[in-house]
């Protein structure tokens, strides 16, 4: 990889995600400075006290754990755009699939930032048309009869990944599903924690595939 | 509470305005990234045949997973208007995170979650918990990325084989904790059960896509088959929820 492309995406993308960065903070900086409401420092750090411990963890976990994934493009896009390990992660893997291009590749990183950008479009559209039809919309989406299928979404999501990406390699796959099937049924409390595992099966999954590669199972 | 444009609103024309500004950056730094994508893909001999393909399928995908994104803005809506979560959750944020921090958030000041937030101060307080909590992934890519990538491109120098097996397994690291949680309530009895078997459901429907695609030739399939997969098992989750719920 010795592209303009890849030697300016890195300038690119700190660029564009310092200012994102910025952005976000405007928000809450903007609405405490019309209204002239600024938190109380005790009651914030309270709260950031409640939150940063665990949300800073996975957050610093994903950076590593999906950028591979995503390549470089990708990555600065998608941790932006948000909505990571429930859409553009396997979003960005499905597309890679179709145009049959290998993650960590040259070919893989562009395939992954289009699928994240044009994602990322649907997305804001979606929740744009239905912010506007909220009244219309709200009942619908809450009633009765579809609550199962939403509350299905991931069984449904990753049923069909797992699929695709176990048939492929699925002497890779063996330890970490078993220990994560084992884990969530003898502790089901951890469910609320399923970010801080992917990295626990991703280093059970890398080391039993080192053991296996090593000794020239793979 | 009073402040430069008088009343605090929580769906004030202001907070949408700015909210929308924000939305608006991130989707010209997606247009931004899109572009030189494309073109050097295209330099790459790619072709735009296949790239929109890509496009497509990956529009197609996104659809019933944002679709459940709104219903998590929904959700957040009562309690906090709708220009907050509108735009936590187009960008930046997740499902997953912006319920819990918004809830820690309220109960360290004793607001609570199941009516509109009328204090302007509470507000702040609870989106910038929202802003700051959540920051971390976006800092960390900003400052490390290049030296993270820099690290597994000399990994696959090395050994590109490896590095290969490498990135597969963290795939699956990733799958297998998502399939792992699928059963996390299987003990509480057959109603447990029911996500075990929408997940089964949407790999035979996977299967059935590949049966199609590779046996019977149906080429276009290929394209959609995650989206057919996963939405006929949401939809098949509906009477499966029926009849053992």
């Amino acid at each position: 990889m010795n592209s303009s492309y890849s030697q300016n995406i890195h300038t690119w993308g700190r660029i564009w995600c310092s200012l994102a960065l910025v952005m976000f903070a405007l928000f809450p900086a903007a609405v405490s400075a019309f209204y002239g409401a600024w938190p109380n420092g005790l009651l914030l750090l309270q709260g950031l006290a409640g939150v940063v411990p665990i949300y800073w963890t996975v957050g610093i976990i994903e950076a590593f754990t999906f950028s591979p994934m995503l390549g470089s493009g990708g990555s600065y896009l998608g941790f932006v755009t948000g909505n990571l390990s429930n859409l553009k992660v396997p979003c960005a893997l499905n597309a890679m699939e179709i145009a049959g291009v290998k993650a960590g590749s040259e070919e893989g990183e562009l395939i992954s930032t289009i699928a994240i950008a044009v994602s990322s479009f649907v997305t804001t559209a979606i929740i744009f048309l239905g912010v506007l039809l909220l009244s219309q919309l709200q009942p619908i989406l809450e009633s009765k009869l579809l609550a199962p299928a939403f509350a299905n979404i991931l069984p449904a999501l990753f049923g069909a990944l797992g699929v695709v990406f176990i048939s492929k390699n699925w002497k890779i796959a063996v330890a970490p599903i078993s220990f994560m099937l084992i884990l969530f049924i003898a502790v089901p409390s951890l469910a609320d924690k399923v970010s801080i595992l992917v990295p626990v099966g991703a280093a059970i999954a890398i080391g039993a595939a080192r053991i296996m590669y090593n000794k020239g199972y793979l | 509470m009073k402040g430069l444009i008088g009343e605090f609103n929580l769906n004030s024309p202001l907070l949408f305005v700015i909210a929308g500004i924000i939305v608006l950056f991130v989707m010209a730094q997606s247009v931004f990234f899109l572009i030189k994508a494309w073109r050097r893909a295209r330099e790459l001999k790619i072709s735009a045949a296949v790239l929109k393909r890509v496009a497509g399928a990956s529009a197609v995908f996104t659809v019933a997973p944002a679709i459940a994104i709104l219903m998590g803005v929904f959700a957040l809506t009562k309690f906090l208007g709708l220009p907050l979560p509108w735009l936590r959750l187009s960008v930046l944020g997740a499902v997953t995170y912006e319920l819990p921090a918004a809830t820690i958030a309220a109960n360290v000041l004793g607001v609570p979650v199941s009516e509109g937030v009328t204090n302007a101060q509470a507000y702040t307080t609870i989106a910038w918990v929202m802003t700051l909590g959540i920051i971390s992934g976006l800092i960390v890519i900003t400052i490390f990325l290049k030296r993270i990538q820099g690290g597994i491109d000399s990994l696959k120098k090395r050994d590109a084989r490896w590095g290969q097996v490498f990135i597969d397994a963290l795939f699956l690291g990733m799958i297998s904790a998502f399939m792992g949680l699928v059963f996390a309530d299987i003990r509480i009895g057959i109603t447990g059960w029911i996500p075990v078997f929408v997940m089964l459901v949407s790999a035979l429907l996977m299967l059935a896509c590949g049966f199609f695609v590779r046996v019977l030739k149906v080429k276009w399939m290929e394209d959609y088959a995650l989206p057919i997969s996963m939405l006929g098992a949401m939809a098949l989750a509906i009477p499966i929820t029926n009849l053992l719920g």
